[in-house]
């Protein structure tokens, strides 16, 4: 067994780890971070994705001991701590960019690292970027959308509500 | 005008709050005292004999538990269909047993051979690796055609063949059928594919079984969109353990499309396993399990024949249609091909002759069951394709022919024993003429031809049947369920309302429109409704969420039920007012007696309910809870049409998806962006279906799609932005909301609009191709271009 350690959510937390232990099992089965869901086994659906020291990565595909001595911030801690949703989380809510939820986490992880490094994305980079999520419910009309407005972009011209 | 609250108004979503923190509960995110977990060792060949399994080594890995194998299921049942399809001759299809684990023999890739209980996940599965199995390869049958050739390798050697039914709809149509067609001035056949799919919920199955010794109850919590039906499934036919002794829990769900409605026999295993070694077990699948454990959907193979009159009016419809059940019944397979599809192949359409005849095959392949649209896509595939054949061939307008044939007069009996009760289906092909800008497409055409490209535009007009009903009839069809929805209504002293409904909510947003509906009978803010639903315990009695039916089942029995607190809600007030009850009025959560200025507000007459010291006793029990059955007297029937623009590289053979527009009819609508987002989830997956996505077997029955690297999910890439409208509605004539049902549109226009718009682009090059099957792949477009 390993012992890791890692400030998840701003917090220090430690736990003993198997080497094959994946990063979104640490979180999920021993932190019991929940959020962070394990949609496929391939590093394909993107619903497994998290920020290790700002960077986001898909949890399933890394393993919790080389995340040992990172940053990682997850979905439950991009909320403000008195339940303030977030600008991107709140774009999704306005507009319906989730249905089901499962894709959700990792969704609003992954549009974060992109509002992070380009703060207006037109349609079609959101959707470039998107290309490692994946999301069965909303046929991506409104997770693009939701992004956009999220960056502060005029969507009301975009069809259908 | 939009509605800022009640029915009409787009309510965000409550849910919502949970999803987007991290602090929803699916059923994986349960994780119970002492549990151990279960991994699945899965047949890797498609169909073999089981001569032996030698546990003795595996038994021995740290951690192990305990090992189970088909014989300790000798003793239980099988897992059941719940659909009996009667053949044209009058006799019941064959139904073969459906072992929890195989025994025997095993029939396709990913069936369950053991099952490895250990300490850890990673132990059991371990220890699945050291087991040795003894399994004699067999011919597998893969395609449907040779499996029902004489001599075929049978999936089960105690049936006759491989036929499951043969299937007529309607037979006594059949000779008016076939002589319309000799006197035809026209016919148009198409042979085609209906490509088999795998819904892929990002959320794969989870079960979770338990056992408490002490009061003798079994609990089961699972990734269903019916946990009363997997109660009832799994209780009463295969384990055997009553109602009462059994709760079923289907907390938050990542999306099912159909595929978690099923009685699955992980779920048996684990209530099961729970119980033989008093500890909870808990299953998590990976993709690559749900891959080839999760019912799959589609996989007809179809010729169609449409007959028209020397004027172009539609006067018959022949099909012969090959429907894959895969190795197994699945819970509702049976009925796909049959009444979901049979009685669909009428369509928009006044034609007077139909005959369909089915034939369901056992294939060494995963079962085949309802995914989302179940039997319409399928019926809407092949007649919008035909009709949009015979339009070339007739050098005739695509939407000239279909409007010519539309029916205009309801209700309207079709030759497929269905009634449609309301629809006007030049009215949302009318709508579409407008937002799909069809004017403009010439110009868009020219564009796409100055930049190398060849553009097509392609129509489709679907209908389908939603909230399959009424009991009575699907009885007669071979139902072994009631298809009707309960709702409990429970008004709590201080005014607040708690709804237990039978449906489950797996991404539809009931939390959010449910209230909606209750708030504006009432005259409440939706926020003092709570929803209940997903658990055995806590609702009375449900079947569910599947083909489009809560809103227009389920919801309809909420509407009984509030009519009846409403009705004895009428009577206290008219006590605490002296007055007679049927002078009092509800608006605006007050009662007030007419023609008067007293009132009793909503709150005072709840608290009466509970507090009843000024109450009539001796008329009326206290409290305020009322539960409804509600059991539709018809189908209801959405319908709409649908407008693709493509453009395809004709260098590759690429397609993409430039423009896409729906017009829907639904009736009444609670909840527009509800609606809308359901609408474009179903388009996405069409699309999906049309460009990407194939279930791939060869010829030995290895799974060649069983994980993301191989099997193509439509990504934010593959779609553009859709318009969608639904301010065409015609309500529903026969339930209280006047609502039809909105789920699996998108998912069953789509499909055909994508592939006529391909094939417009291409015969627009030049092409002769009049025909390619889906998934219209760049390699499969480019080669009919070739050809």
């Amino acid at each position: 067994m390993i012992q890791v350690k890692m400030t998840v959510n701003g917090k220090e937390k430690s736990g003993e780890v198997e080497g094959r232990t994946l990063l979104a099992s640490f979180l999920r089965d021993t932190l019991g971070l929940t959020g962070t869901h394990v949609g496929c086994d391939t590093g394909q659906c993107g619903a497994c994705t998290v920020h290790v020291d700002g960077v986001a990565v898909k949890s399933c595909n890394m393993l919790a001991a080389e995340a040992d001595g990172a940053s990682v911030d997850t979905i439950e801690g991009q909320a403000a701590p008195d339940g303030t949703l977030n600008a991107i989380q709140q774009a999704f809510q306005d507009h319906h960019g989730l249905q089901c939820g499962f894709c959700t986490p990792g969704m609003v992880m992954s549009a974060a690292a992109l509002l992070k490094d380009n703060p207006r994305p037109s349609e079609a980079e959101i959707r470039f970027h998107l290309s490692g999520n994946i999301c069965r419910c909303t046929g991506y009309h409104n997770i693009v959308k939701a992004i956009m407005a999220a960056s502060g972009q005029d969507v009301s011209a975009i069809a259908a509500e | 005008m939009p509605k800022d609250s009640g029915i009409g108004a787009s309510d965000k979503r409550r849910e919502d709050v949970r999803f987007l923190t991290g602090t929803g509960n699916y059923t994986d995110d349960i994780n119970m005292a002492g549990q151990a977990y279960v991994h699945f060792l899965r047949s890797d060949v498609a169909h073999g004999r089981i001569n032996g399994i030698d546990t003795a080594a595996a038994e021995a890995m740290p951690g192990v538990v305990r090992i189970f194998t088909g014989a300790d299921f000798e003793a239980v049942g099988g897992i059941p269909c719940g659909w009996q399809v009667t053949d044209r001759h009058g006799n019941p299809m064959q139904e073969p047993r459906h072992p929890v684990l195989a025994h025997g023999k095993v029939r396709h890739v990913g069936d369950p051979i053991a099952a490895v209980v250990a300490e850890t996940l990673a132990q059991a599965r371990d220890a699945a690796e050291a087991i040795k199995l003894d399994i004699e390869d067999l011919p597998a049958v893969v395609d449907m055609k040779a499996a029902l050739e004489d001599g075929a390798p049978k999936v089960h050697d105690d049936l006759t063949s491989n036929l499951c039914y043969d299937w007529g709809f309607v037979e006594d149509n059949k000779d008016a059928v076939d002589q319309a067609i000799r006197s035809a001035a026209h016919v148009t056949t198409l042979d085609l594919v209906n490509n088999r799919l795998i819904a892929n919920p990002m959320e794969p199955r989870v079960a979770i079984g338990a056992f408490d010794r002490a009061s003798g109850e079994s609990t089961l919590y699972t990734t269903s969109q019916n946990p009363h039906v997997i109660r009832l499934l799994m209780g009463a036919f295969v384990l055997g353990i009553p109602e009462h002794k059994l709760r079923v829990v289907s907390p938050d769900v990542g999306g099912g499309f159909g595929s978690k409605i099923f009685h699955y026999a992980e779920e048996a295993f684990c209530t099961f396993a729970a119980k033989a070694i008093n500890r909870p077990v808990k299953w998590t699948a990976t993709r690559s399990e749900a891959f080839m454990s999760d019912a799959h959907g589609r996989d007809h193979v179809t010729r169609i024949e449409l007959a028209l009159d020397g004027d172009n009016n539609f006067t018959a419809i022949r099909t012969e249609t090959l429907a894959n059940m895969g190795a197994y019944l699945s819970t509702f397979a049976p009925s796909v091909p049959t009444y979901l599809h049979g009685t669909l192949m009428a369509g928009c359409y006044k034609t007077p002759n139909i005959y369909v005849n089915v034939k369901a095959v056992f294939t060494n392949t995963v079962p085949v069951d309802a995914y989302r649209g179940a039997g319409r896509p399928e019926a809407s595939y092949q007649l919008e394709r035909v009709i949009d054949k015979a339009a070339r061939e007739l050098g005739v307008d695509p939407i000239a022919l279909r409007r010519q044939n539309f029916i205009t007069e309801f209700p309207y009996a079709t030759p497929v024993a269905v009634e449609y009760d309301t629809g006007d289906y030049n009215a949302t092909m009318d709508t579409l003429e407008k937002i799909a800008d069809f004017g403009g497409f010439a110009a868009r055409r020219a564009a796409s031809e100055k930049a190398g490209k060849l553009r097509g535009l392609g129509i489709n007009c679907y209908i389908e049947a939603c909230g399959i009903a009424p009991s009575s009839l699907v009885g007669q069809l071979g139902a072994r369920a009631g298809l009707y929805e309960s709702a409990t209504v429970r008004v709590n002293a201080t005014g607040g309302l708690v709804v237990m409904t039978g449906s489950h909510s797996h991404g539809q947003g009931h939390e959010t429109t449910f209230p909606q509906v209750i708030a504006e009978m009432i005259g409440i803010d939706a926020g003092m409704v709570e929803i209940v639903h997903g658990d055995t315990s806590k609702v009375p009695m449900g079947l569910g969420t599947y083909g489009s039916r809560s809103l227009a089942v389920g919801g309809s029995a909420m509407v009984r039920a509030t009519e009846k607190i409403i009705a004895k809600a009428k009577k206290i007030a008219a006590h605490l007012m002296e007055a007679s009850d049927a002078d009092i009025e509800l608006k605006d959560g007050a009662f007030s007696v007419a023609g008067t200025d007293k009132s009793v507000a909503w709150g005072d007459v709840c608290l009466a309910a509970y507090v009843p010291h000024n109450y009539p006793l001796e008329e009326l029990e206290p409290g305020l809870e009322e539960t409804a059955f509600y059991d539709p007297s018809n189908f209801t029937y959405p319908a709409g049409a649908y407008a693709c623009e493509v453009e395809v590289d004709p260098e590759t053979g690429q397609v993409t998806i430039e423009r896409f527009c729906a017009a829907d009819d639904f009736g009444n609508v609670v909840n527009p962006m509800i609606v809308d987002g359901q609408v474009h989830g179903g388009i996405g997956q069409g699309i999906g279906q049309a460009l990407l996505e194939a279930c791939a077997y060869d010829e030995d029955g290895q799974l060649l799609s069983a994980s993301y690297m191989d099997y193509a999910m439509p990504r934010a890439g593959d779609v553009p932005f859709y318009k969608v409208d639904h301010s065409s509605s015609t309500p529903c004539t026969h339930n209280p909301l006047g609502v039809k049902g909105c789920g699996e549109a998108g998912a069953i226009g789509s499909p055909p609009a994508v592939v006529n718009a391909v094939i417009d682009a291409l015969q627009s090059g030049g092409s002769k191709v009049t025909h390619i099957d889906m998934p219209l792949s760049p390699s499969r477009v480019w080669a009919a271009m070739q050809a």
